[in-house]
């Protein structure tokens, strides 16, 4: 091994050896700018601009008054609750409808659980105005389920299944479940069957395993499916819209009305303030538990 | 070995000069300096984590050093990007394009040098006949077995017939016998060529057989740079007596007559170190006799045989030397038993080592 | 337990479970096809099933001008979002993979965004940003806003495929002499081509899909046919929507078989 009197501090070529490292990770990051530019132009900035008007009273000045307002008037409470209702019984059926699913096909040969998938992925595939189009023909009042249950002689009256908070979330959960379900399934088919065998020879029930080991193995994608679903619930526009028949006030249509009916952006901007607030914080809370960022992107 | 007029010149010598590569805490490389000579087939010879593939990455382009310099010949490459360094490569899972056919995988180089088809053809021919794989061309990747996919990607790293050629542990993915066949084919390849190679493995085996010299690496540092003989016989530091075949180190003790072992005065034909400095004798075991005599030029290592495996061409002896010393020797099969019969389990088993025989390194054995 | 009753009792448990599964497909998927049979009913009301057979929908709909013009709207800015948002997704996750850590966490966070900013306020807070640029009711403003919208999925998708991409033959490549770009474009844009595919028709599904950000930003002549849709489900329940509604239901479904079919057939031709 030579030994080399180094008279300067740093070694030979370092400077430009460091100077071509950075040329090249600017290179690569000059490939990312033009999607970052276009989600901060069309996301990122009008959305903080929209809800900076909250900070501002109907003079000017900054203040609070627009958040005293939203939290002091009943109209918009009951907003908030309807929209917390509505999402967390959305979840509520995702969850329940969803996880069966999953188990049954994550533990399907691959080339059956690809084929079914495709069921699971049609409704993504088509517009989400064609969904809700199609709930309401099947649940309206002379629709396919009233009319099937009048003619079985189930039912005398057509029940009331659409234009109300049932035929909203039924058309939410039908919206919501694929996404509930992909990263569930993900999560799932990745887990090695071999757990459970190794569980259940050390001496646990099947039963046992399938909780201790399966279920808990399967809660990242458990969560991150929450995670989407409830936040995309917290800010749903259209379904609440068009299967509510009007009853239903969700945040999202909150917003809209007092914008476009009322012109009060800043209590309009506060609600959208509150509703970043509990999408974000939705998120913060299940990642820091969970860390469920790994799932989406390495 | 080299040529006054460059062009016809089929190799090129390497200088590596003060490298040094960190990331974060972890010293990859530590001031590592090199020469190549112009035609040799070196190895970088190291165990997992010590620096070899940072090396040949760095010698290739694709790892940008915190400092020092690399030169082809005359040229420094330092700050050139890989694709102009006119090296080939060869990458341990072969790094073979899926979806295109043998020989276009081989001609890519010369696609991309703007070869004309007709010239293509027949240095894609030609390359192919230099690893047997004549009539390949139009297989796909996925019809070939895993030696038919070494040589084709070896195939393409030498077509446009460069001057360097770097390979990374290319045969670690065969099987044995597979393995070292090959290593007979690529030592014949390189004569052939007469090009550099920069190889890398951590066997050190292989190392043994196929290069003109070896380098070896270990926590990021050049350790010994010599030719296979030399390093097997003369091994200068503990880390590579330990590394490079399979030796049994036995610790040494100092005393104002020199170096004992196991209390007697050990005999050796080189002249004995002064100092205080702690020493490790080195046992190449098939430099063991079995040897009753008490001869003046023989180190007595004999012992109790506290357990003897039987492993086909050789026999894996446990020997008890006494003081709570364990030595674990691999005997070749006619040394280790007389009359057909296995070292027996409790009983004495008389080993000597010659002291022209006698390798000692400094350091702690651990 | 004996372990035949284990099995037995997992093959029951295993039925209810698959009897559960298949009816939670049947709920997911049945819906959206009873829009096509409907398209086709006589009857001027909704009523399933459909008495009497006609394609008067169909003639509704492609005879209206302002149901035409929403079409080509729509079809021209979901395209236009795509040839756009696709190579610039795919750029941007190429780049993603070989930038340090901390950019990319950074990065992580915008590219999330839109998909988790509640739409309405991206659409309200862009409405009021194209007002000040005279984007309103604009090609080029809808497109603008759908791409940003599109790009994400496109990031992810194609960043997942490059996770499954062996780097080292563009390392490969570049040793033979391929500067950057030539090894990025010809060793491996092939190879996550199906990536990249999918990513464009999840642009594409997202442009066309869009109803929120439409609602505000397209309108007048530059109306999308979401826009109209929506507006007309909440006035009347006019069966020309089954017809619109089958006709995007085709238009989904051919662009992914027509997807799949492209790469079975590369699949074929590259293991001959």
């Amino acid at each position: 091994m030579k030994i080399v009197a180094n008279t300067e501090l740093e070694g030979i070529n370092s400077k430009a050896l460091a100077k071509g490292r950075r040329k090249e990770g600017r290179l690569f990051f000059s490939l990312t700018l033009p999607s970052l530019i276009t989600i901060m132009i069309v996301v990122f900035i009008p959305v903080f601009w929209l809800s900076s008007l909250s900070f501002f009273d109907r003079v000017g000045d900054l203040s609070w008054a627009n958040y005293d307002r939203i939290f002091q008037s009943q109209l918009y409470i009951k907003t908030f609750i309807v929209t917390l209702k509505i999402s967390f019984i959305t979840l509520f059926f995702c969850i329940l409808l969803g996880y069966p699913l999953c188990y049954w096909l994550s533990q399907l040969p691959d080339r059956i659980a690809g084929i079914l998938m495709v069921f699971v992925l049609l409704p993504f595939w088509t517009s989400i105005l064609v969904r809700t189009y199609a709930w309401l023909v099947i649940l309206q009042r002379n629709g396919i389920i009233n009319d099937t249950l009048i003619s079985i002689g189930w039912i005398d009256e057509p029940l009331q299944l659409a234009h109300n908070l049932t035929g909203t979330v039924i058309g939410m959960v039908h919206i919501l479940l694929p996404f509930f379900i992909l990263p569930l399934f993900a999560s799932m088919r990745s887990i090695d069957t071999n757990f459970i065998r190794a569980a259940i020879s050390l001496g646990s029930t099947p039963r046992g395993a399938f909780w201790r080991i399966f279920f808990i193995m399967s809660l990242p994608g458990f969560f991150a499916g929450t995670v989407l679903v409830f936040v995309l619930a917290l800010g749903t526009y259209v379904t609440p819209v068009l299967l509510g028949g009007g009853k239903i006030q969700m945040l999202a249509q909150r917003i809209d009305s007092t914008i476009m009916l009322y012109s009060n952006w800043g209590a309009a901007s506060a609600l959208g303030v509150v509703l970043l607030i509990l999408a974000f914080a939705t998120i913060w809370i299940f990642n820091r538990a969970f860390g469920i960022d790994k799932l989406f992107m390495r | 070995m080299s040529k006054i007029n460059q062009n016809n010149q089929k190799s090129l010598p390497v200088s590596i000069k003060n490298l040094s590569k960190s990331y974060g805490d972890v010293h990859a490389l530590e001031d590592v300096s090199l020469d190549i000579k112009a035609g040799e087939f070196i190895t970088l010879l190291g165990p997992s984590g010590s620096g070899k593939t940072t090396l040949l990455m760095t010698i290739a382009g694709f790892v940008s050093p915190d400092q020092g310099s690399i030169y082809f010949g005359q040229q420094e490459m330092t700050m050139t990007p890989p694709h102009m360094r006119g090296l080939g490569m060869v990458f341990q899972n072969y790094a073979l394009f899926p979806f295109m056919s043998v020989a276009e995988n081989v001609g890519y180089p010369l696609r991309v040098r703007g070869m004309s088809k007709t010239d293509q053809k027949k240095k894609i021919d030609a390359s192919l006949e230099k690893v047997q794989l004549v009539g390949y061309g139009e297989r796909r990747i996925h019809q070939l077995s895993g030696g038919q996919m070494q040589r084709v990607a070896l195939a393409r790293a030498m077509v446009f017939e460069p001057k360097i050629i770097l390979m990374d542990e290319p045969l670690s993915a065969l099987d044995k016998k597979l393995r070292e066949y090959m290593q007979i084919e690529l030592k014949a390849l390189h004569q052939k060529l007469e090009a550099t190679i920069v190889y890398v493995t951590h066997d050190q085996r292989e190392a043994l057989t196929m290069s003109d010299r070896i380098a070896v690496i270990n926590n990021g540092r050049l350790v010994q740079v010599d030719a296979p003989k030399a390093l097997y016989d003369n091994p200068k530091d503990l880390f590579v007596a330990d590394f490079i075949g399979e030796s049994v180190l036995l610790q040494l003790e100092n005393s104002t007559n020199g170096l004992m072992l196991r209390g007697q005065p050990l005999k050796m034909t080189n002249p004995m170190p002064n100092g205080v400095d702690p020493y490790c004798l080195v046992i190449r075991p098939e430099l063991l006799v079995m040897s009753n005599s008490k001869d003046d030029t023989v180190n007595d290592l004999s012992g109790i045989v506290s357990a003897s495996v039987y492993q086909g061409e050789s026999v894996l002896v446990m020997v008890d030397l006494g003081n709570d010393t364990k030595i674990s020797v691999r005997l070749p099969a006619n040394k280790s038993h007389s009359s057909n019969n296995i070292p027996e389990v409790g009983k004495p088993i008389h080993l000597g080592l010659h002291a022209e025989d006698v390798i000692i390194v400094a350091g702690n054995v651990q | 337990m004996a372990a035949i009753e284990m099995v037995g009792k997992r093959k029951n448990n295993n039925l209810w479970l698959g009897v559960v599964g298949v009816c939670v497909l049947f709920i997911l998927s049945l819906p959206t096809l009873i829009v096509i049979p409907m398209s086709f009913s006589g009857a001027s009301y909704l009523e399933f099933p459909p008495e009497s057979w006609s394609f008067r929908w169909y003639e509704s709909y492609f005879g209206s001008t302002a149901w035409m013009r929403a079409t080509r709207t729509s079809l021209l800015v979901a395209f236009l979002t795509t040839i756009i948002a696709t190579p610039l997704g795919s750029l941007a996750a190429y780049g993603l993979t070989f930038t340090s850590a901390r950019v990319r966490n950074a990065s992580q966070v915008l590219v999330v965004l839109p998909i988790l900013v509640p739409v309405i306020l991206i659409a309200i807070g862009v409405f009021h940003l194209y007002a000040k640029l005279g984007l309103n009711y604009t090609i080029t403003g809808i497109v603008i806003a759908h791409t940003a919208l599109a790009v994400p999925f496109v990031i992810i998708t194609v960043l997942a495929g490059l996770k499954n991409y062996d780097f080292n033959q563009e390392l490969a490549a570049r040793s033979l002499g391929a500067s950057r770009p030539r090894a990025l474009l010809t060793i491996t844009l092939p190879q996550v081509k199906f990536s990249i595919q999918t990513g464009a028709l999840l642009a594409f599904m997202t442009s066309l899909d869009d109803v929120v950000i439409a609602m505000f930003v397209s309108g007048g002549k530059n109306a999308t046919i979401t826009r109209r849709m929506f507006n007309t489900l909440r006035d009347q329940v006019d069966p020309t929507i089954a017809a619109i509604s089958t006709c995007l239901i085709f238009v989904s479904i051919s662009a992914l078989v027509t997807v799949y079919i492209f790469n079975r057939n590369q699949k074929n031709k590259d293991q001959l």
